[in-house]
């Protein structure tokens, strides 16, 4: 493993996607009713892939917003109704898309860069580094992973709602819980750390820190220590090999865990929907999940397909533009050894 | 001892270097110390507790919470919460036989997939490896979204689908299959004790879509590694594709597959969008996984008492089943390990 050149499994989906496309190069062909048959199979399994995408697609160009009656995969007609309403009025609420948009976008944007941030330097000392109860503690950190933020939300909800700005009248301020208005004195609330974004972030990334920490290890592992070793015989201290020789490698990995973090939360509304009250405060995805609704009957379903789309597109976008990175960073990690 | 000791140094930086990975590793730990360990620490006492909604504003320090000690803990076990068809033994099988049984289906299904996309003068393969990685891009809330619509008994693409299909042989009458509601099981001796609705077969088929391409990602990348040499020798050898198949490929691709497998079980075992968008647990909480569950106790029941002692009990069965993952995948291990 140490004496490994180039880290494995790199590229993973490039090679998926460009590998030995034509075959020709071991000279061998296929017979034609081989060939015939595998077309066969490979279509019907494309057509097991598109179908639910086309219909979503078919349904968001469509006028009529009450249930389609027959099954349609390819849109005969192209309105641009629904994205025009889903963009123009997006919830019952006085607020607009762009708003939405920004929420959703600062909020994942957050949480992914300071996960990331935190997480580099212990997932650097988990895979370098031998010391007593190393073992312990990444447990400590990898065992959250399994249980999703929803389990922590109530905790997560007192603690964060502990933290008020209060007008305590007479121009007399309070930070709860660090000072309080004289007792009797109820206060106007100005600021309630839980039913805000920054909020919501904080509790995100109970969830999205343990993520980033094992994402980035599993990384770290595929790097070899030639480089590192070579530092450390020329005089390099252990500071100085992590920030001038660890750090630039581990950059297209860096991007990678700070996307994953950033799509995870991009589609995150339980958590929100459990904090937030204030529709100006809302997210694309929450607006999607409001949507649904409790009956198949009240969902708008053109606007709803609309809807859809608009949220998974910058998702998909991301993911094709990196997907070479990111296949092989959810991969090496396990793949290792 | 770590290999990155500097031979040169004095044996003073050696001492200063012991604490290193420990200063390392504060932010993470200062971080989850706050927002993860002490909510957890929380948890644990708040599941002692019969806390509800009147506790919410003072927490912990609300004069009217009573210590009642394990009796939440009890009630989950013996089904004693004010909550209808809830039987903790029977989510938690249940939510073990989901994620295994998706496994067992897309590791499989990716393998197979993934060799016959290897295929040597395949035509258009540049066009359907492209196509089949759509699902890996696709967000899971707008995947379930879509597939609940799918499966809707009167309007869903599936019975419309299905609808067409007996036309053309003859049948008059829509399909009407209540994918989503109905709760009779179809195959009512596949899980003794947990009784899989149509609800199940729908997720299980829609998990499926989303499931398999990540697990052909992987085997591909694995088969590309796989000498044609091997191969070469065994047709010399007169060995026919299927025992080239099972002699050759599937030894090969194992330790790929194997850690690919592990991390799609711990996906599906808390897919917690997926199911709660697709059915919500329902009908009669029969697709309930214990995720969905711990949700509905603080989101709709307010039951906070309990939710704690689940979440605690979630705990408890996620360190097992990493302990047992570790075991299979080395995790933990450090680079300097192997």
């Amino acid at each position: 493993m140490a004496t490994n050149v180039e880290p494995k499994q790199k590229n993973l989906l490039v090679r998926f996607l460009t590998m030995n496309t034509n075959g020709a190069s071991s000279g061998r062909s296929l017979p034609l009713w081989k060939q015939l048959a595998l077309q066969v199979l490979t279509f019907v399994i494309g057509f097991e892939v598109m179908f639910p995408i086309l219909y979503i697609i078919t349904l968001s160009f469509s006028p009529k917003s009450e249930r389609p009656s027959t099954l349609q995969l390819i849109p005969t007609e192209f309105s641009f109704l629904a994205y025009g309403q889903v963009l123009d009025r997006p919830t019952a609420n006085p607020v607009t898309f762009i708003e939405l948009l920004k929420n959703s976008f600062f909020l994942s944007f957050g949480v992914g860069l300071v996960a990331l941030l935190v997480a580099v330097t212990a997932a650097y000392a988990f895979s370098r580094f031998k010391f007593k109860l190393r073992q312990v503690l990444m447990v400590l950190v990898f065992v959250p992973l399994l249980m999703p933020a929803v389990g922590l939300a109530t905790p997560l909800y007192l603690l964060l709602n502990s933290f008020k700005l209060m007008d305590c009248g007479g121009g007399v301020w309070a930070f709860n819980p660090i000072t309080m208005c004289e007792p009797g004195v109820t206060g106007k609330l100005l600021f309630n750390l839980r039913d805000s974004l920054l909020g919501v972030g904080i509790a995100m990334i109970s969830g999205a820190l343990p993520f980033a920490v094992w994402n980035l290890k599993g990384y770290l592992d595929t790097i070899p220590l030639e480089l590192e070793e070579a530092a450390a015989i020329d005089g390099a201290d252990p500071n100085q090999i992590f920030f001038q020789i660890v750090l630039p490698l581990a950059i297209p990995q860096l991007a990678v865990t700070f996307f994953l973090g950033f799509i995870g939360h991009w589609q995150e509304f339980a958590m929100s929907w459990l904090f937030l009250t204030k529709p100006d405060q809302y997210t694309l995805s929450m607006t999607l999940y409001n949507m649904t609704g409790q009956y198949a009957n009240s969902i708008p379903w053109n606007r709803f397909a609309a809807m859809s789309v608009i949220v998974a597109l910058p998702v998909a976008v991301i993911y094709i533009a990196l997907q070479k990175y990111i296949t092989s960073g959810l991969t090496t990690g396990a793949v290792k050894g | 001892m770590t290999t990155l000791i500097p031979i040169n140094k004095p044996k003073k930086a050696n001492s200063s270097k012991a604490l290193l990975p420990y200063f390392y590793l504060l932010p993470t730990f200062v971080v989850m110390g706050i927002i993860t360990f002490y909510p957890l620490v929380y948890q644990l006492v708040v599941s002692f507790t019969d806390f509800q909604t009147k506790d919410l504003r003072l927490g912990l320090n609300s004069p009217v919470l009573n210590f009642i000690g394990l009796k939440n803990y009890i009630d989950i076990l013996t089904a004693g919460l004010p909550v209808q068809n809830f039987e903790f033994v029977r989510i938690l099988i249940y939510n073990f036989w989901w994620a295994i049984t998706n496994v067992i289906l897309h590791v499989p299904a990716g393998v197979i997939i993934a060799v016959l996309l290897n295929a040597e003068g395949l035509w258009f393969k540049k066009i359907y490896r492209a196509i089949y990685i759509l699902p890996v891009v696709v967000p899971p809330l707008v995947v379930a979204t879509v597939w609940r619509n799918i499966f809707d008994d009167q309007y869903g693409a599936m019975n419309q689908f299905l609808t067409t299909i007996v036309q053309f042989f003859g049948a008059t009458d829509p399909v009407r299959i209540r994918w989503l509601t109905e709760y009779a099981p179809p195959i009512p001796w596949l899980l003794p004790g947990g009784p899989l609705p149509k609800a199940y077969y729908a997720m299980m088929i829609a998990n499926f879509w989303l499931g398999w391409p990540f697990m052909t990602v992987v085997a591909t990348g694995a088969l590309q590694s796989i000498p044609r040499d091997l191969y070469e020798a065994a047709d010399i050898d007169g060995a026919t594709g299927v025992q080239q198949f099972w002699n050759i490929t599937v030894p090969l691709l194992r330790p790929a597959m194997i850690p690919a497998a592990v991390y799609g079980f711990t996906l599906s075992f808390n897919l917690f969008a997926f199911v709660f968008f697709m059915t919500g647990g329902g009908p009669a909480r029969s697709t309930e996984i214990l995720v969905t569950f711990a949700y509905d106790l603080v989101r709709n029941l307010r039951l906070y008492g309990a939710a704690a002692a689940f979440s605690v009990i979630i705990f408890v069965v996620g360190t097992i089943v990493f302990l047992i993952t570790n075991r299979i995948t080395r995790a933990t291990e450090s680079y300097t390990e192997n």
